[in-house]
Parts: structure tokens; C-alpha cells; sequence
């Protein structure tokens, strides 16, 4: 299995007027191709920057990150990734469909018509194509930016906290749509997450991070198969390494108190 | 349906009718000291006794097109009862004071019965219209009535009737100036928005010529008109140079900072994909700074007009609608003068209505045009 990020000894500090924020310290991992990497921890403990220095929209100021096997800044400009926000940041100016179509035509894409509605389907927002973003209710926004995310071929699709703002039952059929996805294209995905279930229910590895400074407590490899139905969430398996992730985060929590 | 009127539409009939009353009390007018008693003047005293008639609207329902023809009534009659009185008595004031409160009555209840949807949104057009026929009536009978000297102020009938007769004048004048105001406008606008990207794309040009648009735009326009005629000549050219130097700062000013108006995220978002200056530029930057540069375009469509006119006082060939104010103005030809200034008027809000529709076209999806949530 080849590496698609790598970081060794990663740290990054904010500096900031009232002192230096240290956002991430020390951070050690491996995302393989294919797997599916949740981040979770409380407010404030690094998971957004982390995915802004795979993206190279932060520099970090210690130790060391690949993505691809390049630099991040070259990953970058190879358009090697998707990156999901936590807000849609759709161009309210533009259809939904120009909108997912935006990168397509940044890349220079010939094809663009055939992915936008091939990505659209993928997010169940056919139909949907000629409405601008401010006539879509927020959860549908959300789903357009992800499907925005889907037109181009990255392999790596960063994504950050892209339900926070959905509903339970929205969420559920998201998630296993997004798992179906997974299966399907053979996407590696890092996806930030303030849910245990979900992050269990995703993942094929699970990252607990702590704040002040920002740093990773526990890396828990899911034992779970990669095709799972909803209902895997009642197993004894699931149930077992929820357990561990929510004593991760309360061990994180009891170390600044 | 019974409708109910609100307070100040209650006050405003009332007093309506208690004004028509007080009109037929009072002396109506007088020629060479004698008096003229109101049954002198038919329409008018029809007008007012059916004004105080209209307070009976406390027992019945009266529809809200009755005030708007009494207004019109009480207009047509105080307008007609000019041309035989010599001297307005009170009476005829307060017969004013009645139709004016008749007027404001009717757009008060039409614009209410909008709002409730009882009436269609395309009679609200009618509420500017009867405001500004409303003003000018008021100007005109007043002005007469009280035999407001012309030097101070014409009525605007006679206004109008110079604007008639004085049509190849005016439209020489208007071409000469617009021609200076549209070349001004086009190059002050379009060079204030080239120096704006430059301004963006480097640091150093930001620290240098900020100031100096600064500068510049700080010049007193009465400064800079003489010479620009020295270097731009005495036609409309110089005129153009002086609409430039106003237009570019306002636009400079609102270009740069619309270019910031996109948020961090989206910006963000046009990095991740790569994206080259100019692609986050024309995709993005741009038409989230679409919202100031209309802006701009609408402020400097008044600056412009102002400039050319104002610059035409320093020096030109015997036509622009500033020369022929300023030399009208001491031939005491008022009539002409407003004249000018009523096609000036109605030039700028037609410059600045056709950018608003321009406006409203381009940057549908901003939050003030479209009217919703963010
Ligand atoms: N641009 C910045 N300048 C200064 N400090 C920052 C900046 N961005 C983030 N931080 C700080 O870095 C720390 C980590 O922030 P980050 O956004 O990565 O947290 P998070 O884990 O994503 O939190 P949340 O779950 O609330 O999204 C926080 O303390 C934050 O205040
Ligand atoms: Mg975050």
C-alpha cells in the first residue's frame, strides 16, 4: 500500500496578536491509498488545519508532510484533491449546475456537461440544476458543494465536517451514500467529524485528536468490512470501538483539566 | 370587507375637510381691493363643498379613487381660478392646503391598499407620479398666487413653455455637454477600474497610487477647469478631462474594495483548484466586487453631469448647457436658465436609472436586490 499522505513530526503555531496558538504538535500518520480517515476531537484541537496543510492553504512550521509523494503546494497544483468546506461557498451568481461545474472549468475540461449531472446524481440533486444557491435549503447547499467536489478526478477527497449541519436522517442516507461512493470510485477520503457514530460507521481508521496544543491521542484501524449496512451500528464490533474513541476524547479532555 | 382607516389617514380627512370648510368661510380673493366671494369660482366651490361633504366618510365608506379625484378637482379649479384673481385671500390658501391634503390622503391609502394586496402593485407607480405633480402644482400656485417675481422663481408652465420653444437651443446644449459627459464618464470610470486591478495585482502601485488618486480627486473641481482648458482646448475635450478627474477616484476607491468582498473561503476554494490570478479574477473576484463597481457607476453618473456643467463656466465655445446658464443667468433669462436645469434633471435620472436597471440585471443574486436571507 503506497501512501497518500505522510506526516512526520508535523507542527504548526498561529502566530497571533495575544501569542502563539500552537494548532498542531507533533503530528505522526499515514493515510493509505483507498482507506477512509476520520478526525475527531473537540472544537479547537487541529482537525481543520491539519486538512489545510494537506491542502497547502496553511504551511506548516515544523517537521514534515507529503501528499502523493510530492509537497503539498505540488499536490496542489496537480489538482490531486477535492476539498469539501465546512460552509458550501457556492457562488451565489452562478446555477447550481455552473457551480459544480467551476472547477471543471478551471481544469479545462472537455466533458463537463456529462460530470455535472453525473455528480449531481451522485448527491441526489438532479432536477435541481438551474436553481441558484440561495433558492436550495442549506442541506442541499452542502450536498452541491460536495458534488462540486466529485466532478473532477482527485483520488483524495478532504472533507470537513461536510454534515455538521444536516439532520439525523439526512445524514444517515448521506453517509452510506458517501460509503457506496467510497466503494465505487476507490477514493482515499479524510473526512473531520464531531460525530462517534459516524466517524465508526465511515471509517476504516479513526484519528482522536486533543487540543492545546492540537495533537493526535489515538489512531484506532477499524476492524469493521468495507461493505457495511446501517444497521452494522448495533454490533458488538461498532459498539467496541466507539468505546475506545469516546475514551480517547475524554482522556484528551481530562489532560487540561 | 370593511376597511379600516389607520390614524393618520383619519387625521389627514379630517383635516382635509376641515381646510375645504375653512376655505368657504374665508374671503377667496380679491381684484383691485373688492372682494371675490368663492361662488365667484364655480369648480372651486363644487370642489369644496364636496371636501367637506367627504367628511362624512366617518359613517360610509368612501373608495380611495374619490380622494384622488377630488385632488384632481381641487387642483384643476385652484389652477383655473389664476387667471381672473389678482390677490389670493386665505380662502384660496386653504383650499390649497385641502387638495394637497386630498393628494396625500389618496397615496396614503393606495399605497396601504398594496401593502394588503387589495390593489395591484403596478397602480404604486402611480404614488411618484401624483408626489411630483403634487410639487409642481404647489411651485406653480404659489409662485402665481402670490406673484413670486420670475427673476426668483417661474412657475413651471412657464418653464415648460420655454423648454418648447427653446427646443434646438437646448438640444445643442445637452449634445455639446453630454458628449463631454459621456467621453469623461466612459474614460474616468474605465481607467479608475484598469488602476484598481493594478493597484491589486501589486503592493508597490497600492502604496504609490492610492495617494495620488487621492490627490487628485481632492483638486478642486473650479481648480482644474481653467486648466484643463489650456491644455485640452476650449470644446468639450476639456470638459471630458475634467469629468475624469472626478469620475476615477469613486471608482478607483469602490474597485479595490470590492475586490475584497469575496469571502476568505472562496478564495480558498479557487486555490484548491489551482486556479491562475486571472481565473480567480474573472470567476470570482470580479463579480463579487460587481455590487460597488455599480456603485461607483451610479455615484459618478451625478459627478459627471455636475463637472461638465460646472466646467462649461470657464471658458467655452457658444453652446453646453453650463455656458448658457452662465450666460443666461446674467441676461436674467431665469426662464431658460430653469429650463437648463429641468433637462439636466431629467438627463441624470435617466443616466442613473438606465445604471440601476443595469445594475439590478447583473447582481440579481446580491441579498439588497433580490430581498432574502444571505
Ligand atoms: N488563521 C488562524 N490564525 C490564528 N489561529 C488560528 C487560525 N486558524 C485556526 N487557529 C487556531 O488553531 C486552533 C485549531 O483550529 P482548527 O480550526 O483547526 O480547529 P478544529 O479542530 O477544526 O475546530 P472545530 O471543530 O471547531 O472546527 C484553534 O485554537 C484556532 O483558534
Ligand atoms: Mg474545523
Amino acid at each position: 500500500m503506497t501512501s497518500v499522505v505522510s506526516a512526520r513530526g508535523l507542527g504548526l503555531t498561529f502566530k497571533t496578536g495575544d501569542g502563539d496558538v500552537q494548532a498542531l504538535s507533533d503530528v505522526n500518520l499515514d493515510i493509505n491509498r483507498g482507506e477512509f480517515v476520520s478526525f475527531i476531537g473537540p472544537s479547537g484541537c487541529g482537525k481543520t488545519t491539519f486538512l489545510r496543510v494537506i491542502a497547502d492553504l496553511e504551511q506548516p512550521t515544523a517537521g514534515s508532510i507529503t501528499v502523493n509523494g510530492t509537497s503539498p503546494a505540488d499536490a496542489r497544483l496537480n489538482r490531486s484533491y477535492g476539498y469539501v468546506f465546512q460552509a458550501p461557498a457556492l457562488l451565489p451568481w452562478r446555477t447550481i449546475d455552473r457551480n459544480v461545474g467551476l472547477p471543471l472549468e478551471i481544469m479545462g475540461y472537455g466533458d463537463s456537461a456529462a460530470r455535472v449531472s453525473k455528480a449531481l446524481d451522485l448527491v441526489n440533486l438532479t432536477g435541481f440544476e438551474k436553481k441558484f444557491p440561495w433558492q436550495l435549503s442549506g442541506g442541499m447547499q452542502q450536498r452541491a458543494s460536495i458534488a462540486r467536489a466529485l466532478a473532477f478526478d482527485a483520488d483524495l477527497l478532504l472533507m470537513d465536517e461536510p454534515f455538521g449541519a444536516l439532520d439525523e436522517i439526512v445524514r444517515d442516507h448521506l453517509n452510506s451514500e458517501l460509503l457506496k461512493l467510497w466503494a465505487r470510485t476507490e477514493k482515499t477520503i479524510a473526512f473531520v467529524t464531531h460525530s462517534i457514530p459516524e466517524a465508526v460507521y465511515l471509517s476504516t481508521k479513526i484519528v482522536v485528536m486533543s487540543p492545546r496544543p492540537g495533537r493526535v491521542t489515538d489512531i484506532i484501524d477499524s476492524p469493521l468490512p468495507r461493505e457495511r449496512p446501517l444497521d452494522i451500528r448495533e454490533t458488538p464490533e461498532f459498539l467496541a470501538i466507539a468505546a475506545r474513541v469516546r475514551d480517547g476524547l475524554r482522556a484528551g479532555h481530562s489532560y487540561e483539566e | 370587507m370593511k376597511r379600516q382607516l389607520t390614524g393618520l389617514q383619519r387625521a389627514l380627512a379630517a383635516f382635509a375637510g376641515g381646510f375645504a370648510l375653512l376655505a368657504l368661510i374665508f374671503e377667496f380673493a380679491s381684484t383691485e381691493g373688492a372682494p371675490l366671494p368663492v361662488w365667484e369660482f364655480p369648480l372651486a366651490g363644487t370642489f369644496l363643498v364636496l371636501g367637506v361633504l367627504a367628511i362624512g366618510r366617518i359613517w360610509f365608506q368612501l373608495p380611495l379613487f374619490i380622494d384622488g379625484a377630488l385632488s384632481v378637482l381641487g387642483a384643476v379649479a385652484l389652477l383655473l381660478a389664476l387667471d381672473t384673481l389678482q390677490m389670493a385671500g386665505p380662502g384660496y390658501w386653504f383650499a390649497l392646503v385641502s387638495t394637497w391634503m386630498f393628494a396625500w390622503l389618496f397615496v396614503e391609502q393606495l399605497a396601504a391598499s398594496i401593502r394588503a394586496g387589495r390593489t395591484s402593485p403596478t397602480l404604486g407607480m402611480l404614488i411618484p407620479v401624483v408626489f411630483g405633480l403634487s410639487l409642481l402644482l404647489i411651485w406653480e400656485i404659489i409662485v402665481r398666487a402670490a406673484s413670486v417675481p420670475m427673476v426668483l422663481l417661474p412657475p413651471p408652465s412657464m418653464i415648460w413653455t420655454r423648454i418648447l420653444t427653446s427646443l434646438p437651443t437646448l438640444t445643442a446644449d445637452f449634445l455639446q455637454t453630454f458628449k463631454a459627459v459621456l467621453a469623461g464618464f466612459a474614460l474616468g470610470c474605465g481607467s479608475g477600474f484598469i488602476v484598481a486591478i493594478l493597484v491589486d495585482r501589486s503592493p508597490f502601485l497600492k502604496r504609490g497610487l492610492l495617494p495620488i488618486g487621492n490627490f487628485v480627486s481632492a483638486l478642486p473641481i473650479i481648480g482644474i477647469a481653467p486648466i484643463m482648458v489650456m491644455w485640452f482646448g476650449f470644446d468639450w475635450p476639456s470638459k471630458a478631462a475634467v469629468v475624469v478627474a472626478m469620475t476615477f477616484f469613486p471608482m478607483l476607491v469602490n474597485t479595490v474594495a470590492g475586490l475584497n468582498a469575496s469571502s476568505s473561503i472562496e478564495r480558498d476554494l479557487m486555490r484548491t483548484y489551482a486556479a491562475s490570478y486571472w481565473e480567480t479574477l474573472l470567476k470570482l473576484r470580479l463579480p463579487a466586487a460587481a455590487p460597488f463597481i455599480f456603485n461607483a457607476l451610479k455615484i459618478n453618473s451625478t459627478l459627471a453631469l455636475i463637472g461638465a456643467i460646472v466646467a462649461e463656466f470657464f471658458g467655452t465655445p457658444i453652446v453646453g448647457m453650463g455656458f448658457r446658464i452662465s450666460t443666461e443667468v446674467g441676461k436674467l433669462n431665469i426662464d431658460l436658465v430653469w429650463a437648463e436645469i429641468a433637462v439636466a434633471a431629467v438627463a441624470g435620472s435617466a443616466f442613473y436609472g438606465v445604471i440601476a436597471l443595469i445594475e439590478r440585471a447583473v447582481t440579481f443574486w446580491h441579498p439588497s436586490v433580490r430581498g432574502g436571507r444571505t
